[in-house]
Formats: structure tokens, sequence, C-alpha cells
């Protein structure tokens, strides 16, 4: 695909499989972000999911499948933008990790891989920035995944953004860098461990006076909202991306 | 009780969670290291560049292990001192009883070695009849408690200070004594130890490093008590495992400069002692004989495998402190002589598959061990890789198995993928409780026993409804 030089770069939004099917409106949020930051934003209709949850267990050859898959749907696009550092982390340092014994399809992964951004890494890159709009929360604490600070290493683009957009309500709370014990299929397979991971990370973000959670990981989100639930604390569970989406872009960030 | 199996982590680590003394015990030991080691790395210019020394000695030495042994083994000998060479753990308990029967020997003292819990050689004393006393404060603990160390730094981390105080009172018959303050308890184990020091017929240490040039061994410990054992026996036998080795005193001062700081935070330890061979002849005092025995234990096929890496371990334990599932469950969940992320590889390599295939799965791949490993060992990826192969073996659960293959099976068909999207947002619209923000399900499993189902808010997929909006667009 060949972009004419008048157009603006062309995104493809992987949404992933979490966001396409638990919570659509972090999709539309996201499509929304990359259009007020001056992008064209395609949803390529033939992705499915990054392969984490094979990959994570040991089944190799399925990840490889299902990454051949996506980076055949993805390549064709100047950038592909995830809201999700640890989908963004799987694309863009596991993918060419999977294909050591095939240079054919490593070159493919890699060149994937370095248009491959995490949201906030993508938005800041652009030098997007937000000051607080009508449905900003308050007292809200940012949860950073471990891929986030870790793999895509985009978690102090997302601390910059959030701060701007919530200024003295974004509450900093202990030991950010410790896992919320999400984990995938982790989760499920030591259910009493992650919950007591998760627990703790309540613990903390709730004895910083915050009441709102926002991560750019809807896993990390819905495993922390889960546990919120059960144990009937006050939060409420928001992504990166409708927290972003609710702000006031600080300039229409058209692109040249 | 927690079993010391490693197939049994799952229900050891519940175990753990419930302990309540052993979580106070636990949350005491994290804040310390932690903040140690962080103001040590803190007080030296670039750490990294310090890592980076340490991990290119380490590698020099991997790379030339059999003629770095023969060396060490020839430096050694012309010191005074004898290599043995043990394949297996049965092999390093035989030479030891050996060395200790030969000498006529009834007390054994010993320094901390993992090596020796490796191929549990107290046991083995133990059952020839020999009396062995740990005579490392937290070895000393856990020995009177009849346990396995639960941390390879810190052995008796599980323990408050009040158990230690009942432990004594029940083993020491000293009377009534005040043993509130942490003080009195060293006091009373040093007056114990003391005896033994001076009785003793063989002494035991491990060793953090063999260094080739020169025929040394040394051993870091921060109580002393590991140079009394070296010293005060008529024998002194080193139980240390291959990957020990370094080239030269350079580098050996190298892997020093980022033990102790992972370790204890410390810039070096309280004591840092090479010996090279036993009592020369003009000397007073040192042992009459030195024994090496140098474990092999399937580390130099380990050497030759993708797990490589692992032998870069410096037993420095920050992997420990810093991992959240370590943290919440301590070492004794293992089920395994090494716990942590660390044992977590190490364990099914030393002891197969079969036995340790489940702990590479107790990691969420935070990437925090990875992030504070001083020898730069890519833990998550060799804990994905062994998962790889329990995968291969079939050693993981059927059920899981299933799903996954049939979840990658939809994955690569998107067709069949996006329908799949649409029944689960749809099937969930019919499990919505009232209030619309959780699922009722009728079954009970690793998702939902101690979480709710947060429901979807659509009834259908973002996919499907971005289509739609495509489609009205003009």
């Amino acid at each position: 695909m060949t972009t004419e030089p008048a157009q603006p770069p062309l995104v493809a939004l992987f949404v992933t499989c979490l966001v396409n099917s638990q919570r659509p409106a972090v999709g539309f949020a996201t499509v929304k972000l990359l259009e007020q930051a001056g992008f064209r934003v395609e949803v390529p209709p033939d992705q499915t999911c990054c392969g984490q949850p094979p990959y994570n267990n040991g089944l190799t050859d399925e990840a490889r499948r299902i990454a051949k898959l996506q980076i055949q749907v993805l390549e064709p696009y100047d950038w592909i933008v995830v809201p999700s550092g640890s989908c963004a982390g799987m694309i863009s340092v596991h993918y060419p990790h999977l294909f050591e014994n095939d240079a054919h399809w490593q070159e493919r992964a890699r060149r994937v891989a370095s248009k491959t951004r995490e949201l906030a890494a993508f938005l800041a890159q652009q030098g997007v920035r937000f000051a607080p709009g009508p449905d900003t929360p308050t007292a809200t604490a940012h949860h950073t995944s471990c891929s986030c600070r870790r793999e895509t290493r985009s978690h102090t683009q997302a601390d910059g953004l959030l701060q701007d957009c919530l200024q003295d309500q974004l509450k900093p709370f202990a030991e950010p860098e410790v896992c919320c014990g999400f984990g995938g299929t982790f989760s499920a397979k030591f259910d009493a461990l992650s919950a007591r991971m998760g627990s703790q990370k309540l613990d903390s973000i709730e004895a910083a006076g915050a009441r709102t959670v926002v991560s750019a990981d809807l896993g990390c989100l819905l495993h922390l909202q889960g546990l919120a639930l059960r144990q009937q604390r006050d939060l409420q569970f928001r992504h990166l991306a409708e927290v972003l989406a609710d702000a006031e872009p600080q300039r229409e960030n058209k692109r040249p | 009780m927690i079993q010391r199996d490693a197939r049994q982590f799952i229900p050891n680590s519940e175990q753990a969670l419930q302990d309540t003394t052993l979580q106070t015990a636990l949350a005491r030991a994290k804040s310390g290291f932690l903040g140690k080691r962080r103001k040590a790395i803190a007080l030296v210019d670039d750490f990294e560049f310090l890592k980076q020394q340490a991990q290119a000695a380490k590698q020099r030495a991997l790379d030339n292990i059999p003629a770095l042994l023969d060396q060490f083994e020839h430096n050694l000998n012309a010191a005074g001192g004898q290599l043995h060479r043990a394949a297996t753990p049965d092999d390093l308990n035989r030479i030891v009883l050996d060395i200790c029967q030969r000498r006529q020997a009834k007390i054994i003292t010993k320094g901390k070695s993992m090596v020796s819990e490796e191929t549990h050689l107290n046991t083995a004393l133990e059952q020839a009849g020999l009396d062995v006393v740990e005579t490392d404060l937290g070895e000393y603990i856990i020995q009177l408690a009849k346990e396995p160390p639960s941390h390879i730094i810190a052995p008796a981390v599980h323990k408050t200070r009040q158990a230690v105080a009942e432990l004594f009172r029940h083993h020491h018959a000293l009377g009534e004594r005040d043993l509130n303050e942490i003080s009195n308890l060293v006091e009373e184990a040093r007056q114990m130890l003391r005896q033994r020091f001076l009785a003793a017929d063989v002494g035991i240490t491990g060793a953090n490093l063999l260094v080739a040039s020169t025929g040394s061994i040394a051993i870091v410990t921060n109580e002393g008590n590991g140079d009394l054992t070296a010293t005060l026996p008529p024998v002194h036998i080193v139980t240390a495992s291959l990957e020990k080795l370094v080239e030269n005193l350079e580098d050996a001062g190298a892997i020093l400069e980022v033990l102790g700081r992972s370790a204890t935070g410390q810039a070096m330890s309280a004591y840092t002692t090479f010996f090279t061979g036993p009592k020369r002849p003009s000397e007073l005092d040192g042992p009459e004989e030195m024994h090496v025995i140098v474990l092999d234990n399937g580390r130099s096929d380990i050497l030759q495998s993708e797990f490589a890496a692992m032998l870069r371990c410096i037993r420095c334990g920050a992997c420990l402190n810093h991992c959240p599932v370590y943290s919440n469950v301590g070492g004794h969940a293992y089920g395994s002589v090494y716990p942590g992320p660390m044992g977590s590889v190490l364990t099914p390599l030393l002891e197969g598959l079969n036995q340790g295939h489940v702990l590479p799965n107790a990691s969420t791949f935070c990437g925090r061990c990875a992030e504070v490993c001083p020898m730069g060992i890519p833990l998550p990826d060799l804990l994905r890789k062994l998962r790889e192969q329990e995968h291969r073996q079939q050693l993981d659960s059927t059920g899981w198995r299933m799903v996954l293959r049939f979840y990658s099976w939809l994955a690569t068909r998107p067709r069949w993928f996006h329908l799949a999207m649409r029944a689960i947002t749809f099937t969930q619209r019919l499990l919505r409780d009232a209030s619309g923000t959780r699922l009722r399900v009728p079954f009970s499993n690793g998702w939902n026993r101690q979480r709710e189902l947060p429901a979807a808010p659509d009834a259908t997929p973002f996919l499907q409804q971005w289509q739609k909006q495509q489609e009205r667009k003009p």
C-alpha cells in the first residue's frame, strides 16, 4: 500500500482481543486520539490476537502461526498502534525472537516490530498533549503494567500524558513498580497468589486516596476490577485511552 | 503442612498465603533487602558498568570451564590442597564421608553451602552417625527446626524473632533467660557454637568463587563463621559447583563488586576470605588438609544447552527479594532447594522437568528479576523456554492444552475468531447480573474463585461495531 504524499500517514489500530470483546469503548477512544493527532486510522478486519496466550504457555509453534497472520495483516501500514503494553510488547519485542531460525519471517517481523507502538508511546512521540476535560476523573492512580514498564518502556510517556491531563488529581502510590498479579493465564492458574498480589495493589492505590484506576493494559484493569467488585471496594477502572479521549487536546495536532 | 515437593507449588503457596507469621516475616525481610540494595547501588557511580565487568568475567570462565578446572586443580595441588570432581550429588556426599571416616571424625562444623543443600549432605552425614552442626546463624536456626532453607542467602528469613526464641528455649538446656532481644539470641547461638568450633574434626564450607590462576577459594560471609569453620578444624572441605570458577583474582573482584551490593546491599560483606591450600609447614594455625569438591550435577550439560546463561548466577538472591511471587509465599512453597525465579529455572534443570515443571509457570513474567539480576540472566526468557519444554513433553494440564490449542486454531482463522468473539459478547449479555457490572456464571474456576468477572458493557465486539460504522459513512 502506498500513501500519496499529501495524505497523512496511515495507522493500523491493533485493537487486542480483550478490548475487542470486553471494552469496545477503548477501541473508539483510541481511534479518536489517533485522528485528533492527525492520522488516518484503519482497523484491519483480519487481525485476531497477538498470540500471547499460547506463547506464554509454551505453545511456541502455535504462537508463531498466529504471529505470521498478524505480520501479514499489519505490514502494509505506516504505523501500528496498540492500546496495550503487553500486546505491543509481544509484537515489538517478542515477534522477532519467534523467528530466530527463519531469516525471511524474522525480517518481516522486525519491520512490523519497528512500526509498532503502545498507544501512550505513540501519542507522546507525536508531541500530543492534554489538558483536563469536563469528564476527566479526579483522585486517579496510574497503574503501569509490567510490559509498559519493562518491554515497551513507555511508562514515563504515559505518566507524562496523564500528568498533563490529571494534574494534581494524579495520585502517586507505594511500589508502583510491583506487578498487580494479572499475568494472563497466571491469574487463573495461580488464582490465590494472583488475587493476593492484586489486593496488595488495590490497598496501596486506596491508601493513596485514589478512587479511579487508570492503566494502559485492559488485562490488569479487568483483574483489578474483578477483585474490587468481589471485595466491594469503591473504585472505578478506566483505560488510558478513555481518560485521554475525555481530556482536552492542547492543540489540534494536525500534522504538517 | 508445606510439602517438600516442587510439584505441590500451588497447594503449598495457598497455604503460605494463609500463614500470618510467615507473612509478617516475609514483609519485614522484603523491605529490608530492597531498601539496602537500592541505597548501595545509588552509592556507586555506574552500577551498569560494574555489572558488565562481572558478566564478562563470568562469561570468560564459562567459555573455558574444563581448562580452568584443570588449572585450578594444578594450583590447588601446588598449594597443598586436593581437588575432587563429583559428577552427582551422591558422589559429593561419598567423597565427604570418605574423608570424614578416614580422619575418624565425629563432629563436623559447617558454613553455609547451597551445594551441600543440593546434595542433601547433612542427611548423608547424619545417617553415617556424624554430628553435624551448621554454624551460620540462619542455618543453625533451621537445623534446630529441622527445616530446609527458605532463601539462598538468608535461610531462616521465614522465622520471626519470637519463633527463634522459642526454638532456642526448647533445644538449649540453659534455664530461664531473657531472649527478647535479637542480641541475646545471637549471644546464645554464639555460646553454643563456640564449643563446636573448638571441638570440630572437620569443617565444611561452600565457596563463592574458585580462582583458577591461584587455586584459591573465596567465601563471603557476615558472621565470620565460615572462617572459623575453615581454619579451626584439622580438615577443611569445600563443597562448590562448577560455575563458581573464575580465571583470576581480577575477575573474582569484578564479581564481588556486584555480589554484596545485590545481595545484602553491602559494598563488601563483613568477611571476604580467600583460602589457598591448607596450613604451610612454617605456619602455626590452619587445617592440615584442604579438599575442594567440585560438583557437576548436570551443569556441564546445562552449559551446552539454551539454558547456559543460568550458570552465570552468583546466588545473590536479588531475584528472590524482588519477585512478587517469592515475596508473597516464601521459599518453602517452592518445595525445592533453590526457590524464587533462579530456583524456578534451576530446579527443572537439576531435578528434571517431571519434578520441576510447575515452577516455571509460577511467574507473571513481570520481568523484575531480569531487571535486578547483576549477571544479566534473562530469567523470564528461560522460564518461557521451560514452559515450552513442559508443553512438548505434555506435562502441562490437558485442559489448558486443549483450550490453548483451540484458541490458537481460532486465532489463525479470522472469520472463526471473530465469530467466537461475537459469541462471547453475546453470551456475556445473557449472563450479566441486574447491575450490569458483573457476570453470573454457574461454575467456579481460577478466574472467578476470588474475583468477579466484570461484564462487557456492549453486546457486540469493537470490530463489528466499527465495520458497521464505516459502512454507514458516505
